[in-house]
């Protein structure tokens, strides 16, 4: 347990509408040992970023938590109280988003609010947390960064953006730093960069990463263990060579034969049929299977994790089968 | 990375930036602008501009007398001399304007702030609250007030604080609705950012072209209103001058000195539309939905 920075077990959040609960995290347990990165991988609207919300506790209303543990090095976050969360945040646990571009406050220069966060969580002065905030972009590879303190978010480049986003979740240190697609809206150059800056993060500042994405190539590049994510679940879950190397749950499996290879020329691009369930006419059993191409009777049970391989889990009964026919 | 850092003075939020782009788009506003800082100017320094007092009886044997060197606009009915009653009147409408505005920004941007961010019971009462004020009609519920709370230049700033406060409120309250989605005010709450910080750091300044747009067209309103208040003969104390109540004064004589009445209204119309105009000015530079998108 030393080793581990935050252990999800059995979150639930739900949103509450008009219409019935919509179970957006159904049952979802993650592990995140400490000074790894790992990744949460699915289509949108999976799930992923609600429970990134959910770890966060920023879910908005009508979400709610409605059932889990969530536990950082040992703290249980869903325990503490309002003021205590925000405390935490920024400090032990922080986050980076999708968006570069509209991220960061408008009217307010990028250094400022980058010492915000670390004013807020430590007890010094403003000329002290000035200078730790010129190190931090330093850290982060910002270039002439007494420049870019006085800066205002639409004087700089969307890289550039991001780069300042991670300074203002790192600054304190934290333990853990949630990503939820932080490299979606830039080009791939700035891409591989800013995958770089976080690997080397987790090693400099002893942090550990949760990456979301819908992008396989980025999970690869960087994710030590991935969890794949459907309807709310998680339907499989490896190390991130296994995965890609033996995937077992169909809907994995469609999700690696739809990323083109420079092996395969001139084939048509696999796809998976259909689209991702409404939330509030969840089929009956395995939710993937009005869209899988194995369904059988069996399907129609609700599926659990199954542990085909030591550390690698997936939620489809035909996956043992398969293993040992 | 070595990017060239933009030129701020084409886009920015700034007063020079700013006042660059109201120069090149709307050359009107600025006059106006510059109209408003004359007329300021001519009130401060009223007591340089003319010899007189704004109660002085000038004239003792002829008391409406015609225009002439001495008495550019001439004498009221009481023998006082109109051009300074007019100079000494743009300190009451220029306060009346300016300051209840104020009061009324201040109060309605707090309330508006709080119930679009915090919601629920707040959001409730508060903005039931502006539908009340709203409902009623404000040149009634000002005079209610005068007649209640007497006259006095304080009374006034608190009968037109008091109207204006709700349209204050659901602007900013909707402003706040809006911003509060934005990804930088999660940003802001994912570091930890406590709500009432929120409000003010992150929100309340992105509210600020739509106060500065909205502060300058609320003014010609509560001068309106004070001239209106002035002409049914509430608001300032007498013998203290108003733009309305010398258009009141004037009207029994307006077939013989037309002056005494028409002068301060051309007063109070040149104010208002200069106001007015510069709201538009600033409206299309400053509001991001017209111009920054």
């Amino acid at each position: 347990m030393k080793n581990t920075t935050l252990l999800v077990e059995h979150l639930s959040a739900s949103f509450f509408t008009g219409r019935g609960e919509i179970k957006a995290v159904n049952d979802v347990s993650i592990t995140v040992p400490r000074r790894s990165i790992i990744g949460i991988v699915g289509e949108s609207g999976c799930g992923k970023s609600m429970t990134a919300r959910s770890i966060m506790r920023l879910l908005k209303y009508p979400g709610k938590i409605v059932g889990g543990s969530i536990r950082l090095m040992g703290k249980e976050l869903t325990a503490l109280t309002d003021a205590e969360m925000a405390n935490v945040r920024g400090e032990e646990i922080s986050m980076i988003f999708q968006e570069p571009m509209t991220s960061l406050n408008p009217v307010m220069k990028v250094g400022k609010q980058v010492q915000e966060a670390i004013l807020l969580h430590r007890k010094i002065t403003k000329k002290e947390a000035k200078e730790e905030v010129l190190r931090m972009f330093r850290e982060v590879g910002i270039s002439e960064p007494e420049k870019r303190y006085n800066c205002y978010p639409h004087e700089l480049s969307g890289g550039l953006r991001q780069r300042i986003m991670i300074a203002m979740a790192m600054i304190c240190r934290p333990k853990l730093l949630i990503a939820d697609e932080p490299t979606t809206a830039l080009d791939v150059t700035v891409e591989a960069q800013i995958l770089e800056l976080m690997k080397g993060l987790r090693d400099t500042v002893d942090t550990s990463i949760v990456l979301i994405s819908h992008n396989l190539g980025v999970i690869a590049e960087v994710c030590d263990y991935v969890y794949v994510m459907y309807a709310g679940q998680i339907v499989e879950q490896a190390d991130t060579f296994t995965l890609f190397e033996d995937p077992r749950h169909p809907y994995t499996k469609g999700l690696m034969a739809s990323v083109k290879s420079l092996e395969d020329k001139n084939t048509v691009l696999e796809t998976i049929h259909g689209t991702v369930p409404n939330l509030l006419e969840l089929p009956e059993g395995c939710a993937f299977s009005p869209r899988c191409g194995e369904v059988c009777e069996n399907c129609r049970q609700a599926q659990s994790l199954i542990e085909v391989a030591p550390n690698h889990l997936v939620r489809c009964y035909a996956s043992k089968e398969v293993q040992h026919g | 990375m070595e990017k060239k850092i933009k030129n701020t003075v084409e886009d920015g939020h700034g007063f020079r930036s700013v006042c660059y782009r109201l120069w090149k788009e709307n050359k009107v506003a600025v006059f106006c602008a510059l109209l408003i800082v004359i007329f300021a100017l001519a009130a401060i320094c009223a007591p340089l501009l003319t010899p007189y007092g704004y109660d002085e009886i000038v004239t003792d044997t002829y008391r409406l007398s015609q225009p002439s060197l001495a008495h550019p606009l001439g004498t009221d009915e009481v023998g006082r001399d109109v051009f300074t009653r007019l100079l000494y009147g743009a300190r009451i409408s220029l306060m009346v304007g300016i300051v209840p505005t104020i009061i009324s920004m201040i109060v309605g941007a707090l309330l508006g702030i709080i119930a679009g961010f915090v919601g629920g019971k707040a959001d409730a009462v508060i903005m039931r609250l502006a539908d009340i004020m709203l409902a009623f009609p404000s040149m009634l519920l000002a005079m209610v007030i005068m007649y209640t709370l007497g006259d006095g230049i304080i009374n006034i700033f608190l009968a037109l604080a008091l109207v204006n406060w709700a349209s204050v409120a659901r602007i900013v309250r909707a402003e706040t609705l809006k911003l509060k989605e934005t990804e930088y005010v999660e940003a802001a709450r994912s570091i930890g950012v406590s709500k009432w910080k929120i409000m003010m750091r992150h929100i309340l300044p992105n509210c600020i072209p739509s106060l500065i747009v909205l502060f300058t067209l609320n003014i010609p309103s509560a001068i309106l209103s004070e001239s209106a208040l002035g002409f049914l003969g509430l608001g300032i104390e007498k013998p203290m001058a108003s733009w309305g109540l010398m258009v009141n004064t004037g009207r029994q004589y307006l077939y013989t000195n037309p002056w005494l009445s028409l002068a301060p209204s051309a007063a109070i119309m040149l104010v208002v539309l200069a106001f007015n105009f510069l709201g538009d000015g600033l409206r299309d530079v400053l509001d991001p939905h017209l111009k920054n998108q």
